[in-house]
């Protein structure tokens, strides 16, 4: 029996002992946006059936987690590309630099639409940026004065816009650690805000009442936070035709026959509207390279080239068919060009 | 009230005088029957009611049970078939050149392929649709054929390739029909080449192996479960041999030689505390310490075991001071009296009477971590992993995570995926309940 304990925890010992002897890493590790996930796990599988390279981990930590992970520094225990639902932000790009990864190339992937959705069973519904952002946000401005504003009081959409259905305000939709609910309070609330001529003026006086004013959602239960699984919003939408929901566009491109998108100041979510930039709630998608590890870590280059390749990321790619919005070609070109030069961020571009 | 009236009774009896002690007695032993039978139905009923109670909270849970099980296997017992296209595939030497099998394009032979079934589809888009019908995968599925069939070079094969994600889920009946073309993923024009297809006996359900063959994909129809099973079992085998032993040391320490004093009911405390702390925060401590202190790499089986051993070690020494508990002194004195050291009495008698009972918490144990996420995804094990892992050091996700995962994803064939490994996931822990209830049936001794 002792032997055997002996023998076991020596075993264990030794297997981690060797472990952190023999530090190198033979696959390409990816950390980052839950958005951006679908597209870059199709990616690495392509990549890895296709070369002799190992196949890409990919996690989804949301855009915030993965550059703090990406950032903290180079050397094989830190991912090798972060991607984001988002632009990095200047402070991230600073500690990263801090933390020695000096050398950050930028591709952006292509497009993706936010869309806000009901059961297919229910009327479509037509909405402003401006009726989203007085159904949605915590405080709305009162009566025409400038700079007056009350906790929002419109409990139905025919309160907010007497044209739109005499329905309960419900809406499901991702909590604040998502990178969707990012895009979404910036695009579609902040977007609505603005219409009123006096919060657009508070901008430049007051950044910061400006941005509690337009991005912070109610919290008397009209907005349910869903967590990260638009799969579950998916299913409620279906079951309650009353209620709505706000994710990606690729789940309703996934479930047409249940769900339908709301038209956004008249434009359907579309897969064309979406990627002429029509559709007024759409955001960017990019990837971060770290420079220093390419090279030092097997098929980077490779995994780069497959990423940026037509059949990829073209119009006709395999990323379409997973709902991703493709670039113009000419920015397919100069990011395209970007990734063969392995061209650096620099501080002063963000 | 009672009271009342027997006071009363007796306060009457002692009116009458002694010479009717004899009838008064009576009367009394006759009032108290008469009040325990006057009760007695209330309290048979009250003894009913509560039985009924008992009743309704079991049929309740199970009627929960069974709507899970109900749910579960009705969404996923679909997945373990696949639909399978029949293609006739020309090997044509001309293209396949033996020296270099890796560089033929077996996408275009799968596309040729398809354009002789539908010689009227002209069209670029038609085709794409067309070849958009078939997966991805039987082009990898094609290659692989030729380089184990090389001398099938230049003859015409009949291979079965899966069927795209979307026409699997329309044969099996999870797309209807009947809802117009703009609100379907399969439009009119599928529809009508899977009735041409059915027709000539080219489409057909099997039982789908790639299921337990496979790795992770993004495509539902080439996605399996073994990577995750095989990082699951990497994952408890270092729990286990990590666990156990020092499990099993610390409660023979604790419980046979330590002295009673102040450290070591701290000690108990604690142990017993951290049984109930939440498991994320193993993972964060995992995080700390492994990754960022000892440079582990990220997402590995190794990792992974050291944190679930952190995690089950608490319950693996509760249930072992338990069982050494059982243990009577008897045996403990006998061994002493009969000449055996300290060590020789733990090791030759009181050990061995109770391991049975060890085992069983550390398996209850082990069935606990095979269901865990939450420590996992801190260490990054919750992650895209398509390679089978090899060893302890390669990246591999395990059966639960792999589950979180597929029920993340937009496409809907995953549904009916995620449910499956919810029962593959739910045998292995039946499995591994029903043995530890054998072991205890079987090797339990009762003083």
């Amino acid at each position: 029996m002792k032997k055997v304990f002996i023998a076991s925890l020596a075993l264990v010992f030794a297997l981690g002992i060797g472990t952190v002897g023999a530090a190198s890493r033979d696959y390409i590790s990816i950390v980052g946006s839950s958005t951006v996930y679908p597209f870059a796990t199709v990616v690495a599988e392509n990549f890895g059936k296709s070369t002799s390279f190992k196949t890409p981990t990919i996690e989804s930590t949301g855009s915030g987690g993965g550059h703090k992970l990406f950032g903290a520094g180079v050397g094989v225990e830190y991912p090798d590309i972060t991607n984001s639902s988002r632009r990095i932000k200047k402070s991230e790009f600073e500690k990263a630099v801090a933390n020695g990864v000096k050398e950050i190339v930028e591709v952006k992937v292509g497009y993706d639409g936010i869309v806000i959705a009901n059961s297919i069973k229910a009327p479509l519904f037509k909405l402003s940026r401006k009726d989203i952002f007085l159904a949605l946000a915590k405080d709305v401005p009162s009566g025409n004065v400038a700079g007056k504003t009350v906790p929002n009081p419109n409990k139905t959409w025919k309160d907010v816009n007497p044209s739109l259905p005499d329905v309960k305000i419900e809406v499901l939709g991702p909590p604040p650690t998502s990178g969707t609910r990012d895009a979404f309070v910036e695009l579609a609330m902040e977007g609505g805000a603005k219409k009123f001529s006096w919060i657009a003026d508070l901008k430049g006086k007051d950044k910061k009442a400006y941005k509690a004013l337009c991005h912070t959602i109610r919290e008397d239960g009209a907005y349910i936070e869903a967590g990260e699984n638009d799969n579950l919003i998916v299913q409620k939408l279906d079951a309650n035709k009353d209620v709505l929901g706000i994710f990606g566009f690729s789940f309703l491109d996934q479930n047409a026959d249940k769900l339908q998108g709301a038209l956004i100041d008249g434009v359907a979510p579309e897969f064309e509207a979406i990627a002429d930039g029509s559709y007024p709630v759409s955001r960017p998608l990019f990837f971060y390279v770290k420079k220093a590890h390419v090279g030092s870590i097997p098929g980077i280059k490779e995994f780069l080239a497959e990423f940026t390749s037509e059949k990829a990321w073209g119009d006709n790619g395999y990323l379409t068919d997973k709902g991703l919005i493709p670039m113009p070609e000419a920015e397919r070109k100069k990011f395209r060009q970007a990734v063969e030069n392995l061209t650096p961020l620099s501080g002063s571009e963000l | 009230m009672n009271n009342h009236s027997r006071d009363n009774h007796a306060g009457r009896n002692n009116d009458a005088g002694k010479s009717h002690i004899s009838t008064s007695t009576k009367a009394a032993a006759a009032s108290t029957m008469d009040i325990v039978n006057q009760g007695l139905s209330r309290r048979y009923n009250a003894e009913k009611r509560f039985r009924l109670y008992g009743i309704c909270a079991i049929i309740l849970s199970m009627a929960f049970l069974a709507m899970l099980f109900i749910s579960i296997i009705g969404n996923g017992y679909t997945a373990f078939q696949q639909t399978f296209v029949k293609l006739d595939i020309f090997l044509d030497p001309e293209t396949i050149d033996a020296q270099s099998l890796q560089d033929v394009n077996y996408q275009a032979m799968v596309k040729q392929s398809l354009g002789a079934m539908f010689p009227e589809v002209k069209t670029r888009a038609q085709k794409r649709e067309l070849y958009g019908m078939v997966s991805t995968g039987a082009a990898f599925q094609l290659q692989d054929f030729v380089r184990k069939n090389q001398q099938m070079i230049g003859s015409v094969i009949q291979l079965w390739v899966p069927a795209d994600d979307d026409v699997d889920m329309l044969i099996k009946g999870h797309i209807s029909r009947d809802v117009p073309e703009t609100e379907r993923r399969i439009k009119d024009v599928h529809l009508s080449w899977i009735d041409r297809l059915q027709e000539q006996e080219r489409i057909q359900k099997r039982f789908n192996t790639t299921f337990f063959t496979a790795g992770d994909s993004r495509e539902p129809e080439l996605a399996g479960i073994l990577g995750a099973v095989s990082g699951s079992f990497y994952t408890l085998i270092i729990t286990l041999v990590l666990s156990f032993p020092i499990g099993v040391a610390t409660a023979v320490y604790l419980e046979e030689f330590a002295p009673k004093n102040r450290w070591t009911d701290i000690i108990e405390v604690n142990i017993n505390n951290l049984a109930a702390v939440p498991s994320i925060v193993y993972g964060l401590l995992g995080l700390a310490v492994f990754l960022n202190f000892f440079g582990l790499p990220r997402s590995v089986p190794l990792v992974g075991g050291f944190v679930l051993t952190l995690m089950t070690l608490p319950t693996i020494i509760i249930a072992g001071r338990a069982a050494l508990k059982s243990v009577p002194p008897s045996i403990r004195e006998a061994a002493l009296g009969v000449g055996a050291s300290k060590t020789q009495m733990v090791v030759h008698h009181v050990l061995p009477l109770a391991l049975p009972g060890m085992l069983t918490g550390t398996i209850i144990g082990m069935a606990q971590a095979l269901g865990e996420t939450a420590p996992l995804l801190m260490i990054g094990m919750v992650a895209f992993i398509v390679d089978i892992p090899g060893g302890f050091t390669d990246p591999s996700t395990v059966l639960p995570v792999q589950i979180f995962l597929w029920a993340d994803s937009p496409e809907r064939a995953f549904l009916e995926r995620t449910s499956a490994a919810i029962m593959v996931l739910l045998a292995f822990l039946v499995t591994m309940n029903a043995v530890a209830v054998f072991l205890r049936k079987k090797f339990e001794r009762r003083w």
